[in-house]
């Protein structure tokens, strides 16, 4: 079921917004035996909320207890573990602290402590010996930690991408640059605009559209829901920076600020961030060096020795936050619609927990269709530092990005893919990790755009006259 | 077990392999992760390039192409990189044919430079297709390929210029050039060349505020005299700020020295791992090729000394430590000799005139001259080595 739809065809369910949870979405629905589109307006998935987070597998202990949030995170994350293995996607066991830094601090642990527990999660609380001997980099300044075992890291892209890989691999259909503009629903079928494109109809339409989540609701009622973008910056240290800590170190959330966290990432570096600036434009989030400079202070506090290392690059997300706290998913059930609003940072955690929440909405007031036999299961090509990359195998052809080691193949590879080829250059640099590391595109970006000019049109054009060479 | 492993194939590389080859060493290879000999000056399009070790001025593809012909009979191999070297001469390479582990008597680490991107500089903004830096930049447009036709151009040391002639070679006008101080870095009639050869305005004591745009860069906000305004553009390059390549030497802990962000080498080119040699911009960023050339044609001749057990100790050798106004020194530590001269190299961070001063332990003055000092500008002071018998530390300073 690739290639363009004919007009005519009718979807048991459209999905809006390919982000972690529209991807997780898409999953669950072509697992259960929906015929199933989904709708990104955007050239490529993840180009959204779900392109900037801190990467973090939640356990969910600081959720609020008895919340769908707290729900969906905890049968995501072990949704998540259960399929990883699968599909080659890893987990990077660090585990995280919640780190006391003054007295106000420390006398928030009991509540931290009874939080996790209502949350099923267990927790230790460490003294501040307890918490530098496991994490010796810590300033002197810590007063005590709770440490989270379960807090893990992920690579929070190859991990949607393997859930739309799936999805599309048994006969799920996607649709990039399919922004949909309105839609009205004729009978039992929903029939959505999508600019520049034929009209795409569906029975149940799903809305997973993040920042633009309350505006996509228009479509079926009057949004009860806001969006206000939360912006978050966050800073990216060298990978000479990887070995100086292991555990997630997390803020104690106060009144007055909420901290940053300071983690390891997967792909080998160290990141901190993000600050939450709420904010009016739903896309392309500025940073500033104002905000970046105080990251950066807050990291060395935090972690001093991190002085001594580069910072390689800096970025924004943004967050669809509402006026609620809480998730907002709802089936409407006459409307043959359901809502996916207002899935803040937990989304990727929580956004196989989503799906298969939604799924269970959509069979108990839509549809029952019969579970797919016979699933195609993705093997996702590894992007995780600690594990082997093509850059060591034998007859791996010719490394493009140094910094990060990725092989013209690898590059190739994510170009042509036959299931869900790369669709913009930030997707081929989520794929593949070209022009991500310390040089960011010095050594690399003139092999990366001669590999890539013909698939992604639009980003060089070629010098007709005046090239010159001795 | 090899005499000598040479890592990196530009101008530093290349010259030091010659330097070997010619004295009869023969168990030598160069390792290049890329996929050609040369080095940066392969994109560099301008002339000025092979005065040094050829005898000729070229521009930077053919003396890339001289520097290639130049070692054909030594093993270079491409596709190769060096992943990290252990104490001992235990050097960790990625192949074709997977990771291998190889042994050398000496190494030498001619790593290169490269520019400072946009992530370091904290710079505020969207992230847009169209950032570049004048390396990527130079690699495109000799490879015909133009990423954006009206950039602003950040920063105004030498390559800047360098950027702004590659710029017109392919077609590309900036918009403008910007520079945070009162004047250009590079010397100074480049700017009025600028103006006059490509009709490019350079707006001193002007900072970059923001970049701009959505999928692609729209313009950016620049700041004079406190009054901001936009400059509409569809690419940004920003230029210079060289630092060393030196990853590989961190991630083998070798120690790096916190002025010029090189390896910490003493007067014969050797690293405080004995075995490991650097030479070329990979010590200090940045000096031309040539320099660069030279560097690796006299660490080649410490190296054949050091092969044949004839180095001095190293427990000789005396620390010269970074004093007032003194951004960066090299080499770092110096050997105290009957006969024969050093020369220190001496950088500032700003502009600064005074007397360049070698200082010893008890505050002795061992040479002086006098120096109006410009960052990214080499001071040289040269000295006789017989002064530093008897001196246990030293200092470098503009007072």
């Amino acid at each position: 079921m690739t290639g363009t739809t004919a007009e005519g065809r009718i979807y048991d369910v459209a999905i809006i917004g390919a982000g972690v949870v529209g991807c997780a979405v898409f999953r669950a629905c072509v697992l259960a035996g929906a015929q199933t589109v989904l709708l990104e307006k955007g050239g490529d998935l993840l180009e959204g909320a779900s392109k900037a987070n801190s990467a973090i597998l939640h356990t969910g202990f600081d959720a609020t207890p008895d919340t769908l949030e707290a729900a969906c995170v905890q049968q995501g994350y072990a949704l998540y573990r259960e399929i990883c293995e699968s599909m080659n996607l890893s987990v990077l066991k660090t585990g995280a602290m919640v780190v006391a830094w003054t007295d106000e601090d420390l006398a928030r642990f009991p509540a931290i402590v009874d939080k996790a527990s209502r949350n099923g999660v267990p927790v230790r609380v460490l003294d501040a010996q307890q918490a530098r001997q496991r994490e010796p980099a810590l300033s002197e300044d810590v007063r005590g930690a709770v440490l989270v075992e379960g807090e893990d890291l992920i690579d929070p892209w190859t991990a949607p991408m393997a859930y739309a890989h799936q999805a599309i691999a048994n006969g799920g259909m996607l649709m990039r640059k399919a922004r949909v503009e309105g839609g009205a629903r004729q009978g039992d079928v929903w029939r959505l605009d999508v600019a520049g494109k034929p009209a795409v109809s569906a029975r149940v339409v799903i809305n997973c559209a993040g920042n633009y989540g309350d505006l996509v609701e228009a479509i079926a009622r009057p949004s009860p829901f806001t969006i206000t973008p939360r912006k978050g910056q966050f800073v990216v240290f060298d990978k000479t920076a990887y070995e100086l800590f292991r555990t997630i170190i997390l803020p104690v959330p106060t009144a007055l600020t909420k901290g940053v966290v300071v983690t390891r990432t997967v792909f080998g570096n160290v990141l901190v961030g993000p600050t939450a600036e709420p904010q009016d434009a739903r896309e392309f989030p500025t940073v500033d060096h104002d905000h970046l400079t105080k990251l950066r202070e807050a990291a060395f506090r935090i972690i001093p020795a991190l002085i001594e290392h580069d910072v390689t690059t800096t970025y924004a997300g943004l967050r669809p936050a509402t006026q609620f706290s809480d998730y907002q998913i709802e089936a409407l059930d006459g409307l043959g619609w359901i809502t996916v609003g207002g899935i803040r940072s937990t989304g990727l955690t929580g956004a196989l927990g989503i799906a298969e929440h939604v799924v269970g909405l959509y069979r108990a007031h839509f549809a029952d269709p019969t579970p797919l036999a016979d699933v195609v299961v993705p093997h996702m090509p590894n992007l995780v530092e600690d594990l082997p990359r093509p850059w060591m195998q034998e007859g791996r052809g010719p490394i493009a990005c140094h910094c990060e080691r990725v092989t013209e193949r690898e590059i190739e590879t994510a170009l042509t893919d036959a299931v869900l080829p790369v669709g913009t250059l930030g997707g081929l640099r989520r794929r593949t990790r070209c022009m991500m590391g310390r040089c960011q595109g010095f050594y690399c970006t003139r092999r990366v755009m001669e590999l890539a000019q013909t698939h992604l049109p639009g980003l060089v054009s070629p010098i007709g006259e005046g090239r010159h060479d001795a | 077990m090899h005499d000598v492993l040479i890592v990196g194939a530009g101008p530093a590389g290349v010259n030091a392999a010659r330097v070997l080859r010619k004295a009869g060493v023969r168990n030598i290879a160069v390792l290049e992760r890329t996929r050609e000999v040369g080095g940066l000056p392969r994109y560099c399009g301008h002339t000025g390039f092979g005065m040094m070790d050829f005898g000729r001025v070229w521009r930077g593809p053919r003396y890339a192409r001289a520097l290639a012909a130049s070692v054909a009979d030594v093993p270079v191999l491409t596709d190769t990189t060096v992943t990290a070297i252990e104490p001992g001469g235990v050097v960790h390479v990625a192949t074709e044919r997977g990771l291998e582990t190889w042994r050398a008597r000496t190494v030498l680490l001619a790593t290169g430079t490269r520019e400072t991107p946009r992530g370091p500089r904290l710079v505020s903004g969207t992230r847009p297709w169209g950032v570049t830096t004048t390396g990527a930049f130079q690699e495109m447009v000799m490879k015909g390929l133009r990423p954006f036709e009206r950039p602003v151009i950040v920063g105004t040391e030498l390559v800047a210029f360098s950027a702004l002639m590659t710029a017109r070679h392919g077609g590309v006008r900036p918009v403008a050039m910007i520079e945070e101080n009162a004047r250009i870095t590079a010397q100074r009639p480049a700017d009025v060349l600028a103006r006059l050869v490509y009709g490019t305005a350079v707006h001193l004591e002007t900072r970059l505020v923001s970049i701009l745009g959505g999928e692609k860069v729209e313009g950016v906000e620049i700041e004079h005299a406190g009054v901001r305004r936009v400059l509409p553009c569809d690419g940004v390059v920003f230029t210079g700020r060289f630092v060393p390549d030196a990853i590989l030497a961190r991630l083998s802990g070798i120690t790096l020295d916190n002025g010029t962000h090189g390896p910490l080498v003493d007067s014969t080119f050797r690293t405080l791992d004995p075995r490991v040699f650097a030479a070329g911009n990979v010590l200090r960023a940045v000096e031309h090729s040539g320099m660069a050339a030279r560097e690796g044609q006299r660490a080649a001749r410490m190296m054949l000394r050091a092969l044949s057990g004839r180095l001095p100790d190293v427990r000789k050798a005396v620390p010269v430590e970074r004093g007032e106004g003194v951004a960066s020194v090299l080499p770092q530590r110096l050997y105290p000799a009957p006969k024969g001269n050093v020369t220190l190299h001496a950088r500032v961070a700003q502009a600064r005139k005074g007397m360049l001063r070698l200082v010893d332990e008890r505050g002795r003055v061992l040479a002086e001259r006098r120096v109006h000092a410009l960052p990214e500008r080499r001071l040289e002071l040269p000295l006789p080595a017989s002064l530093l018998e008897g001196v246990a530390a030293l200092r470098v300073e503009v007072v």
